[in-house]
């Protein structure tokens, strides 16, 4: 029976990094970059919901909207400011440098704002904990609602990217950016979009996560960022399917062998896992073999 | 032509070891009379691991073209292994610098082969794949140091992942490594001359491979794969040469890191992918490929944050503006082109070549 509840707890944390991996994989499949600076967009999405619910007594609500806002605008405006000069830059190595810049910017901005202690973070969440099986697996609301969220944002970003004009043309602009162009998309707006989007997705798993562990630190974000990163590279980088399957899987492996193996290698398992599927599928589970041409 | 080029790497090499020696010279002098805080005392060592961090991952990055984000685990590595043989050895070696001397080859020599073992499987990646599966590794040594437990007795070294107990150690056995605390009691051997000694060693087996045929061949394969491939460059060869030589190097750093503290843990602030990524950090600000530019952003960067003290908390704040202003500055085609239109750049790249 616990085997099945560990199962379920993985599930609903390999969704939350479900989520994040979208941020990534997007932005990834657009703009060609690793953007560093995602995992701590998580980290101020928690830092809203925090500031406007325990602080300023708003309604929940609010603070979620207030969050959502926040890392849209936050994600659009990173992406003019530090991103954006550096798209035709010589070195992909330079717009890296610059997202782990803008990294430490977060996190001290956080830091000064908020301070280093740890806050409490009040679980967003009010669904009761559901019992099966005699009281035998106990499923806490927050798992419910993390992988109903999941479910319901990958269907609405799969019909958004199919349906939707704005997200052909995302399509077109991460397949060939200067056909896009002159297909008469504008490449520039399509990137902001995909930023606003996959930070908006930041702040929705900036709150799960924090509902799910209620710890929040200026670092918050950066472990669960780079675990989700791993995802989208697991699932192979720039495809959304991808990215839930890898989310999920990571996220039961590391519950699992936290549960049986040893707490402390679980990251060494998951990046192991990671490594073997790299080494036999270079570019991922759902990543396409891109040619290359002299 | 050709006579006038080597002579002009050989001053450039020399000009690269010079800087250091004087700084050395400098610095010692200061200390003899008193003008160094006591905690710049403490830096000194620091540095130069830093510098020797630096300057070995500009092989990979720079040189070999290729992005590494798991140095700080070969540091770790070297760190581990060398502190374990100085501490085993402690009672048989009694003579420090030959102790350290070889705690130092060892350090080197394993690095070396991890970063060979894990060079092998892993080079065939590319790009931000390659670098998401370093930065991997660099976790996973990290993650396996923190569980590992060896102990020592009349019987011999005895191993185990669980806990100390499980050793099974006689009375008088003592545990070496003890999981996640770590390594206590190395000997404090590190001092700022052999600190000095080792950049100038790592200086010279760098300078002088970027300028061997080898090295040549290491950044034909940088700048273009498949044509350096096409005239009949062993790829899989010179990119294991030049990654397992940053990692030996590294190596080296760590076993200095680890002989200047009495207590060495592998905690995510000093061997984890935050470190790698600030060591990156040193050789992207100090120019990609440019030797002497990571040594100088190295002692910079090192020491800025001792120079802001006041500043207490704005200080990496500060850091991260610098940062992001300076990559744009430097990378953006925009930036660039402004700058060479009012052509201040060759105004000051002119005194930079003569120097």
């Amino acid at each position: 029976m616990s085997f099945i509840s560990y199962l379920i707890n993985g599930i609903s944390l390999g969704s939350v990094y479900a989520i994040i991996a979208l941020g990534y994989t997007m932005v990834y499949g657009i703009a060609k970059m690793l953007n560093f600076a995602h995992g701590d967009v998580i980290m101020v999405g928690g830092f809203a919901v925090f500031f406007a619910v325990s602080m300023q007594g708003l309604p929940t609500f609010a603070g979620m909207l207030l969050a959502v806002v926040l890392c849209t605008v936050l994600g659009i405006a990173i992406e003019y400011i530090a991103y954006r000069p550096l798209r035709q830059a010589a070195s992909s190595l330079a717009v890296l440098i610059t997202a782990i810049g803008v990294s430490y910017f977060l996190q001290n901005v956080a830091l000064l704002i908020f301070g280093a202690n740890t806050k409490a973070f009040t679980s967003v969440v009010t669904i009761p904990a559901v019992k099966l099986a005699n009281e035998q697996i106990i499923i806490s609301g927050e798992t419910i609602v993390t992988i109903i969220s999941c479910i319901i944002i990958m269907t609405a970003l799969t019909l958004f990217i199919n349906k939707t004009k704005a997200g052909q043309a995302m399509l077109a602009v991460s397949e060939d950016k200067g056909a896009a162009q002159l297909m008469g998309i504008n490449v520039n707006r399509t990137i902001s979009l995909t930023f606003a989007i996959g930070s908006a997705l930041a702040a929705i798993a900036g709150m799960l996560l924090c509902s799910a562990y209620p710890s929040l630190t200026p670092y918050t974000g950066s472990m669960p960022g780079i675990k989700a990163f791993v995802a989208a590279v697991f699932g192979g980088i720039g495809s959304i399917p991808g990215a839930l399957i890898g989310g999920i899987v990571l996220g039961v492996i590391e519950i699992l062998s936290k549960a049986y193996i040893s707490s402390q290698l679980s990251d060494a398992i998951v990046f192991l896992v990671l490594i073997v599927v790299l080494l036999v599928k270079p570019t991922g589970i759902l990543g396409k073999k891109i040619q290359e041409k002299v | 032509m050709k006579k006038l080029k080597i002579n002009k790497n050989l001053k450039d090499n020399l000009i690269t070891y010079g800087i250091i020696i004087i700084a050395y010279v400098i610095m010692q002098i200061m200390i003899k009379t008193g003008h160094v805080s006591s905690l710049m005392q403490g830096l000194l060592v620091p540095l130069c691991v830093y510098i020797i961090l630096a300057v070995s991952l500009n092989l990979t990055v720079g040189i070999l073209g290729e992005l590494s984000l798991g140095h700080a685990g070969f540091m770790c590595v070297g760190a581990f292994t060398g502190a374990f043989f100085s501490k085993c050895m402690q009672d048989i070696i009694t003579i420090d610098i030959l102790r350290f001397v070889i705690a130092i080859l060892i350090g080197a020599i394993s690095a070396g082969i991890i970063g060979l073992l894990i060079g092998m499987p892993v080079l065939r990646l590319k790009g931000d794949y390659l670098a998401i599966v370093t930065l991997a590794f660099g976790e996973i040594i990290k993650n396996i140091i923190n569980v590992l437990y060896i102990g020592k007795d009349s019987r011999g070294l005895h191993f185990s992942m669980k806990d100390s107990l499980s050793l099974g150690l006689d009375a008088e056995g003592t545990v070496i490594i003890n999981g996640a605390q770590g390594i206590t009691g190395t000997p404090k051997n590190s001092t700022f001359t052999i600190g000095v000694i080792l950049i100038i060693i790592t200086l010279f087996i760098v300078l002088n491979l970027i300028h061997s045929r080898d090295g040549r061949a290491i950044m034909s394969i940088r700048d273009n794969l498949i044509a350096a491939e096409s005239i009949g460059i062993n790829i899989t060869k010179y990119k294991l040469m030049a990654f397992s030589i940053s990692a030996s190097l590294a190596g080296i750093a760590g076993v200095l890191y680890s002989h200047n503290l009495s207590s060495l843990m592998a905690t995510p602030k000093n061997f984890g992918y935050n470190m790698s990524i600030m060591i990156l950090v040193f050789v992207v600000l100090g120019g990609i490929g440019n030797i002497r530019g990571s040594i100088i952003s190295a002692v910079i960067l090192t020491l800025l944050p001792e120079v802001l003290r006041g500043l207490s908390n704005y200080r990496m704040l500060i850091y991260s503006i610098v940062l992001i202003v300076m990559m744009l500055f430097n990378w953006s085609p925009k930036l660039i082109n402004l700058r060479e239109k009012y052509s201040l750049k060759r105004l000051f790249k002119k005194p930079k070549e003569v120097q």
